[in-house]
């Protein structure tokens, strides 16, 4: 088939004249196409390249020869092997009068140089002179080539001249000087920031050409700042309306309709403008109305420009008639039987979505259709649909799919960026720890090398803080399942480090809290693990760690330790390991199985994972000692930026006086390395300096001896502004509160809803109703993505309602947490300090609200008197957020332990507060609040 | 920065015709193009039952009566950071890799307008036409496309350059 085929092409291309090519270059071209595969074709390939060296050394190649060698070059690279052994005939090419060996030339270097290549600079004379051909052909063959090649720094070797050719008579070679001046605004804005109007003045080229070429700087331009081109709205409305009337030539006619191209580009750039902008929006949505009543949606094209419609649709402001015609749109693509229109009405979804919440549900089958399609392609967007509509009441749905499809995957890219997907709507809406420390270890186990290390940490930390310090019960009870299920999966055959880490540490810290299982149970399974990742030193360090753990929770409980075989052996190996650390680990390990209960104690006290260990950095505790060791006489401490300065100047002066010769002793001492990152021009800037007066008494010791010594005392080290690191509090006392880190900001992401298992019950949609014939399995997913009535959903009631809730957080009013997505207001909405409401509202009456709300579950009026005491420097950040978080902190009582809580990655454990605190006080959220649910579940 | 790259690749995986709007390496490219040409024919397995038939007319009938409009799945393939939007032609891959916000369906008939235009010059063309043509089917991309963007799409003023380069030989 194929050689018939072959032969059918050569008669054929006998007939067209062959383009005068040589039968070398047709058998080349022919052996290289009948290649049965890659290594035949490698074979032909580096023959070629033999051929060609030897050819291309031949003196006198005639020009048409040389063109066809070119090209066997330009065959070679593109084949995949290097042919820089030939650049530089490309490059001479270039040279060439005639313009077809001209441009040849110009192609192969452009294709094979990048711009920052040697030979380049070769070229920019050639390009200059062509840049003054009165061949057009010439010219433009010229700026095709600046376009590739020009990098920076050549830039204004040929600007000018690009300039001059804006006005060139021909539109050809406008539109491609255009072309040029926006590569030099990519490489280099500032080459051409003098230039920018020349694009205002190009959109009103009378070619439509050199118009619809301007339309690709000029969105870039606009990309960058659009401010600056609100005056141009209503140039770009009237330029989409005269090309949608027909006004533009036939010739860019495509499929019957009028230059989409164009039409496509000029909607892009009316999205970025309208993006906010109610008046921009308002004098687009004409022609925006136009497009979806002409646009023929049987065709691929009329698809591609109404897609882009529902896309700046989606950026605007638009008006609710345009919106219903944007859906309308969308429900057209989604029930169409083409899988790529299917996959733009997913997209379209995915971006209207946003603006209007509530239009998903009537395409639930829909979607849920592409879900479960075998086309690989539509369930990625549809997973990133669903991302986009995940909230607390469908999360556990989509969460599982997710990991399924994660799971099935092998491409490490999207395995990754699912898995952190996965990751974040867990950690922001999971409805139970349970849940999601199943989640996470579904994660780990199968992406484990692929996630964050801050992932892991988040999770560990979540185990070990629980749901709050008071309700200790629900504690262990979590902590237990944790033990349970990493257990079990240990017996898994391998496992990615990370998650072994996780699990070691588990192990280690609450293994054997419980008592449900033995010391040596644990500390058997932990030598397992050391034993089978033998190679991961990392994982090793963990299960020491742990098992010391272990070992130190039995010594203090007064229990006798018996060590296990294999843990003798572990710890007798890693004691000669190569790896210091380990050896550490080793090392305080067997000291401290020879220590007594009282001290492996205080060493390491149970459950003491989230007890905070202040570090005080500065070391002022030790502020009394150095005053009285000044004051008997000691010199203080000068830090070692200061000392490597004066040592400068000490070597400086030494030069200066008595010139060493450089093969003689030296007497001096070798000056001190000095330490590569300092800022050396500033510090060692000597000035005359009035004496501070602060620093005369203690620091005249030091700078008598070492600076004046030989110079008079006028010259002194500039020491204003230097922190002074001990010796007395200086100017820029730091106070032990430095040490603590600053407060975390509360509430800054998206919070999680309130009340996940208990929704309302939703009346089915009328279009789930009408089609009977669905399969039930594909209506309760669908049901319990979009919430409407299911089984599965009191499932996940009965499910998430196994926990306790918590007691701890009751100072915390249950609606306090925001509701992420939705912004229509409704009861709660003064609760939702993120960025959406945050101006709109009054911070007194949110505490009027807090108040009452608080009030009900008792016990916290104290907190409100302590607030009601901050208030006043509180309400001068007018930010919700803020106060809430002063409300939640000084309840507390204890801003440390607090602030460990808070940075937590989780929002997931103020939804469980939350969530824990709404079921606790028996209230339910579906009859308080209908709106709320409507407005979480729609 | 819109289109990143355009290739052309028979269904044997071989590369005929490459063209990068940003730079890459050698190996680079190689790479690329191996991932690439392998998840786009991996996914047209699919549709392997019907080449049989369709290669068979279209090796007379040239690239343009080979479309199979009988897709039935998506034509477009995420890998990386890239999204490639391809289309099959008889034996020809023709895959354009965008940027992430790119109209994919807009891209898609960008692609049948190149082949329009190469249709309209070679008449009925083939893999073999551009093979032998290998600078003219690279010049008419010069023409439709610069900085990655779609800058000309009116086939007059694609081919006219071409069609005077030739008269001139």
């Amino acid at each position: 088939m194929e050689q018939l085929k072959t032969i059918g092409r050569e008669l054929a291309m006998g007939s067209q004249g062959g383009f005068g090519q040589s039968k070398e270059f047709l058998d080349l071209v022919k052996s290289i196409g009948e290649a049965r595969s890659k290594a035949e074709e490698d074979r032909i390939v580096l023959s070629e390249i033999d051929i060609l060296k030897r050819k291309l050394l031949e003196p006198d190649i005639p020009k048409r020869k040389m063109k066809e060698y070119i090209i066997r070059l330009v065959y070679i690279e593109m084949l995949g092997h290097d042919a820089s052994f030939g650049y530089i005939h490309a490059v001479k090419m270039t040279h060439d009068d005639n313009l077809l060996l001209k441009r040849t030339g110009y192609l192969a270097v452009t294709l094979f140089l990048n711009e920052d290549h040697d030979l380049i600079i070769l070229i920019v004379n050639t390009i200059q002179k062509d840049l003054r051909s009165d061949n057009y052909l010439v010219v433009c063959a010229a700026l095709n080539a600046i376009c590739r090649l020009i990098n920076e720094e050549t830039i204004p070797a040929v600007l000018p001249q690009v300039v001059d050719l804006l006005n060139h008579q021909k539109e050809a070679v406008r539109k491609k000087a255009i072309m040029a001046l926006h590569r030099f605004h990519r490489k280099s804005p500032s080459s051409v920031s003098h230039l920018i109007s020349n694009f205002r003045k190009r959109l009103c080229d009378n070619d439509p050409g050199v118009m619809g070429a301007t339309l690709c700087p000029l969105f870039d331009l606009i990309t960058e700042d659009v401010s600056s081109y609100k005056d141009l709205v209503s140039s770009f409305v009237s330029i989409l309306k005269q090309v949608t009337e027909r006004r533009l030539p036939k010739s860019y006619d495509y499929h019957q309709m009028p230059a989409p191209f164009i039409q496509i580009k000029l909607l892009k750039i009316l999205a970025l403008l309208g993006c906010g902008d109610k008046s921009a929006s308002e004098i687009m949505s004409m022609v925006l109305g136009d497009l979806f009543r002409k646009c023929d949606s049987s065709t691929n094209i009329g698809n591609a420009i109404l897609y882009e419609c529902i896309r700046c649709i989606s950026c605007i402001i638009p008006s609710p008639k345009l919106l219903e015609a944007a859906a309308d749109a969308i429900s057209k693509f989604l029930k169409s039987d083409s899988h790529n229109l299917k996959y733009m009405g997913i997209d379209g979804l995915g971006r209207l979505i946003k603006i209007s919440p509530d239009i998903a549900e009537q395409h639930q089958l829909a979607v849920i259709d592409c879900l479960e399609d075998p086309d690989d392609t539509l369930k990625r967007k549809t997973f990133e649909l669903l991302y986009k509509m995940t909230k607390s009441s469908n999360v556990e749905v989509i969460v599982d799919r997710m990991t399924d499809y994660m799971i099935s995957i092998n491409d490490n890219h999207y395995k990754t960026e699912i898995a952190s997907r996965c990751v974040e709507l867990a950690e922001q809406f999971a409805p139970s720890n349970q849940w999601f420390i199943q989640i996470m270890n579904k994660v780990f186990e199968h992406a484990g090398d692929l996630v964050n290390i801050k992932v892991a940490h988040n999770l560990m930390r979540l185990i070990a803080e629980g749901f709050g310090e008071d309700d200790d019960d629900a504690d262990s009870k979590l902590r237990l399942s944790a033990v349970e299920s990493h257990l079990q999966i240990m017996s898994e055959p391998k496992l990615p480090s990370l998650f072994l880490q996780v699990i070691s540490w588990v192990l280690g810290e609450y293994g054997t809290a419980d008592g449900k299982y033995s010391a040596s149970y644990i500390s058997g399974k932990l030598c397992d693990v050391a034993d089978a990742y033998s190679s991961d030193e990392t994982v090793k360090g963990y299960a020491v760690s742990a098992l010391m753990k272990i070992y130190a929770f039995e010594i203090a409980s007064g229990r006798k330790v018996d060590v296990l075989p294999e843990c003798q052996s572990l710890i007798e190996e890693l004691l000669a390991s190569h790896s210091t650390d380990l050896q550490q680990r080793a090392y305080e390990l067997q000291a401290l199985l020879a220590l007594d209960a009282r001290a492996v104690e205080s060493i390491l006290p149970l459950d003491a994972s989230c007890e905070d260990i202040e570090v005080d950095k500065d070391l002022s505790f030790l502020n009394g000692y150095i005053q009285q060791a000044i004051e008997s006489g000691a010199q203080p401490y000068i830090s070692e930026r200061e000392r490597s300065c004066m040592l400068e100047t000490t070597d400086y002066h030494s030069q200066d006086h008595h010139e060493v010769p450089s093969h003689a002793l030296r007497f001096e001492a070798y000056e001190r390395p000095k330490p590569s990152s300092l800022p050396t021009q500033a510090s060692t800037e000597l000035v005359p300096v009035p004496e501070p007066s602060y620093y005369s008494e203690a620091h005249q010791p030091i700078s008598t001896s070492s600076v004046s010594e030989r110079e008079s005392s006028e010259i002194k080290l500039r020491l204003d502004g230097v922190k002074q690191k001990w010796g007395r509090p200086s100017y820029q006392s730091s106070t032990s509160a430095s040490s603590t880190p600053p407060q975390a900001a509360n509430g800054t992401s998206s919070h999680p809803d309130v009340g996940v298992g208990s929704s309302s019950l939703k009346p089915r949609s009328s279009y789930e109703s009408k089609k009977p014939e669905i399969d039930p399995e594909k209506q309760r997913l669908a049901a319990s993505l979009f919430g409407g009535s299911s089984t599965s959903r009191s499932d996940r009631k009965s499910s998430s309602g196994g926990h306790k809730p918590a007691k701890g957080t009751a100072s915390k009013p249950p609606k306090e947490n925001p509701i992420p997505v939705q912004p229509p207001p409704d009861l709660l909405d003064f609760g939702e300090p993120t960025a959406t409401s945050v101006t709109a509202t009054d911070p007194f009456k949110e505490l009027e609200g807090l108040m009452d709300s608080s009030s009900q579950d008792g016990g916290s009026t104290d907190v409100m008197g302590v607030l009601y005491s901050d208030a006043a420097p509180v309400t001068t950040t007018t930010s919700v957020d803020s106060l809430l978080s002063e409300l939640s902190d000084s309840s507390k009582g204890n801003p440390g332990t607090y602030q460990s809580q808070t940075s937590k990655g989780p929002n997931s454990k103020e939804a469980l507060e939350k969530d824990a605190l709404v079921r606790q006080m028996g209230v339910n959220p579906t009859s308080q609040n209908p709106t709320l649910f409507k407005d979480l579940l729609g | 920065m819109g289109i990143r790259f355009i290739l052309m690749v028979n269904k044997q995986g071989q590369t005929r015709l490459a063209q990068y709007y940003e730079w890459l390496t050698l190996e680079e490219r190689r790479a690329l193009e191996g991932e690439i040409v392998r998840k786009c024919l991996a996914r047209n397995d699919q549709q392997i039952r019907f080449e049989l038939m369709f290669e068979f007319l279209c090796s007379y009938a040239g690239v343009l009566a080979g479309w199979l409009a009988l897709n039935e799945q998506c034509s477009f393939v995420e890998h990386r950071n890239y999204k490639i939007v391809y289309r099959r032609y008889a034996s020809l891959f023709f895959m354009v890799g965008v940027d992430d916000d790119e109209n994919e369906l807009a891209i898609l008939e960008f692609i049948h307008l190149l082949v329009e235009t190469m249709d309209k010059h070679f008449g009925n063309v083939c893999e073999l036409d551009i093979m032998f043509h290998l600078e003219k089917a690279h010049f008419m991309l010069e023409e439709m496309v610069m900085n990655g963007c779609i800058v000309e799409t009116s086939k007059a003023n694609i081919l006219s350059p071409i069609q005077l380069m030739d008269k001139a030989h």
